[in-house]
């Protein structure tokens, strides 16, 4: 202790305290902080491409994401289109088909009703005209068959033959 | 001579010291080895502490 | 490539530097009178302890060889500078003549100087030599304060003139582009290691930028000077316990000027401890703060360095001490072996010290701005 004591140089502390502090403020301005604001701005480089990477990439995924459920959308939307149109179809068919069937029984029961309407007439007329037939045979048979029997036998054949049914 | 012995003493002392952290350093980072940049850290640390203490019981006997 | 060709550059202006001074120190190197008996060879035990000793101390002097025929030191001076009663006064180191025993005396307009083992003295009015009483104070001269640019100052010049020229190249560089090219790219992964590793994790997130200028230059610098003193230039500057009381000395004026009220009241007035305790705590905790982790921190510095070259010479030394026993070749290639495995360790603690330096020094700071929660 002694002797480290003795070896002890205030001069050269004194000379290394001066060095030491003079060399401490020049690295500083000429080198520690140009390199270490160079370091820092490489390193906020570094960080921030990979950060912006990462936000692409991410971006990106969310982008696939969204055309996948876009896709998805319009199948879904054409699917239910399809199945619209085909329900529109068969329902138009269907009302085709009802309204086909009421129109083709109304003229049905028409037509009916119109041939019904025929045969009274006809019946009608049929009876007026065996009617009125009936009382020209009757004058007929009554202006001359009284002379002969076969005779007017043979007139009414023939006026039977004439008045043919229409 | 009685400085010569103590300073034997010091260095038998400061020996069984770093005997140890060195032999437990060598124990963890076998445990784990991934940590062996931490063990080792430590390790120089706290050596460099017991050299501290060694070197100056050193000087003062001197 | 900028960096490359600057340093070049730098490296022959150094030797254009030192070659001129060498010639200087030559002329002046040949009056000489004033070696210890037997010449310069390193040769016993006692002569090699006490180089080992003369090169862990500074010097005035920056000294590569001696050549034992002619005598001549192969050195330049540095200039020395000390305050002495009279005033300052200023000459070259190579007046003293590479005495450092305190024989040549040297006349500084009325200041009569001398250099024993690297500290230099006042004689007082009439004495021609300087006596040491039992506890090794001198009696008939002082100690001056000694302002020298020493081999230890001009290595500290030397490594921040690098400091700012490589640093100064890679923060330059980085206008021209977000990447470093040539040297900058070994420098740079050092100062994100600094900052990831030591400063960010220790002191934490929110306020580690402003200790960043200390702790990267501290580190670089113990680094640079740790590595220097493995160079045969024998540097030995983090090896002054001034060098490495300073160090500490700014780590502690940091962490205690930039401590949060949180420290000072854990500090302090430790809660959660009983009343009559708070006070001893507090004792502890200061002394704790103020004296013992600096301490820590210088000493371990220095006496890890001091260490480290006292080893590293005295296993080159083993060439001599072993050559009577082994024979020159035996002996030669042992001291190379053992010390080339003590260089590599070396070049490892000389990192070390620094990493532990820097780290310690950002954990105090962090202990001293820590916000604590309120429990």
């Amino acid at each position: 202790m002694d002797q480290l004591l003795n070896d002890f140089s205030p001069g050269l502390f004194f000379m290394q305290a001066i060095i030491l502090l003079i060399l401490i403020v020049l690295m500083r301005k000429f080198a520690w902080k140009p390199i270490l604001e160079s370091l820092q701005t490489r390193e906020d480089g570094i960080k921030n491409a990979l950060d912006s990477a990462e936000k692409a990439r991410l971006e990106m995924q969310n982008l696939q994401a969204d055309n996948k459920k876009l896709l998805n959308e319009a199948r879904a939307e054409r699917d239910a289109m399809l199945k619209e149109a085909r329900e529109m179809k068969d329902k138009m068919i269907e009302e085709a088909k009802s309204e086909a069937e009421t129109q083709a029984n109304a003229i049905i029961e028409q037509a009916q009703a119109a041939i019904e309407g025929e045969k009274k007439a006809a019946i009608a007329e049929l009876k007026g005209q065996v009617a009125g037939l009936s009382i020209e045979i009757a004058e007929k048979v009554l202006g001359k068959e009284l002379s002969d029997n076969s005779k007017q036998e043979k007139l009414v054949d023939s006026l039977i033959g004439e008045a043919t049914l229409n | 001579m009685y400085n010569l012995i103590g300073a034997g003493l010091i260095v038998i002392g400061a020996g069984i010291g770093l005997g140890q952290i060195g032999g437990k350093a060598m124990e963890g980072i076998a445990r784990q080895p991934e940590a062996a940049g931490k063990i080792q850290t430590a390790m120089i640390i706290i050596g460099a502490l017991l050299e501290g203490l060694a070197f100056g019981a050193l000087i003062l006997g001197k | 490539m900028t960096v490359a060709t600057k340093s070049i550059k730098f490296i022959a202006v150094l030797v254009l530097m030192m070659t001129s001074v060498l010639a200087f120190a030559n002329d002046g190197a040949q009056h000489q009178e004033n070696h210890h008996e037997g010449g310069n060879k390193v040769d016993t035990p006692e002569e090699i302890k006490e180089y080992i000793a003369h090169h862990l101390k500074d010097s005035h002097d920056f000294h590569f060889y001696t050549n034992n025929e002619t005598g001549t030191h192969v050195s330049f001076p540095l200039p020395v500078i000390v305050w002495t009663s009279e005033g300052l006064r200023v000459f070259m180191s190579s007046e003293f003549h590479h005495d450092d025993a305190g024989h040549v005396i040297v006349e500084k307009d009325g200041v009569r100087l001398t250099k024993i083992h690297s500290q230099i003295y006042e004689l007082e009015a009439g004495a021609e030599e300087v006596v040491f009483d039992d506890h090794h104070h001198a009696e008939n001269a002082h100690k001056v304060l000694d302002f020298s640019i020493t081999k230890s100052v001009f290595g500290m010049l030397l490594t921040g003139l690098l400091m700012l020229l490589a640093f100064g190249a890679l923060a330059r560089g980085y206008k021209k582009g977000a990447i470093p090219t040539g040297f900058g790219r070994v420098l740079e992964p050092l100062v994100i290691y600094v900052r990831d590793e030591i400063a960010r994790p220790n002191i934490g997130e929110k306020k580690y930028r402003k200790f960043m200028g200390f702790l990267l230059t501290v580190f670089f610098f113990i680094w640079i000077l740790n590595l220097l003193g493995l160079t045969p230039l024998g540097f030995n500057v983090t090896g002054q316990i001034a060098v490495t009381v300073c160090l500490a000395i700014f780590t502690a004026v940091i962490y205690l000027f930039s401590g949060s009220k949180d420290f000072w009241a854990h500090t302090l007035w430790m809660p959660g401890v009983p009343y009559i305790l708070r006070p001893l705590l507090a004792v502890i905790e200061l002394i704790g703060f103020v004296v013992i982790k600096p301490f820590s921190l210088l000493v371990r510095l220095f006496a890890n360095m001091t260490a480290g070259h006292f080893v590293l010479m005295s296993l080159i030394a083993l060439m001599i001490v072993l050559k009577d026993l082994f024979g020159p070749v035996a002996s030669t290639g042992m001291s190379l072996v053992l010390a080339l495995f003590i260089s590599v360790i070396e070049i490892l603690v000389a990192f070390l010290q620094a990493f532990i330096f820097t780290m310690l020094s950002s954990l105090f700071i962090g202990m001293a701005v820590e916000e604590h929660d309120h429990h």
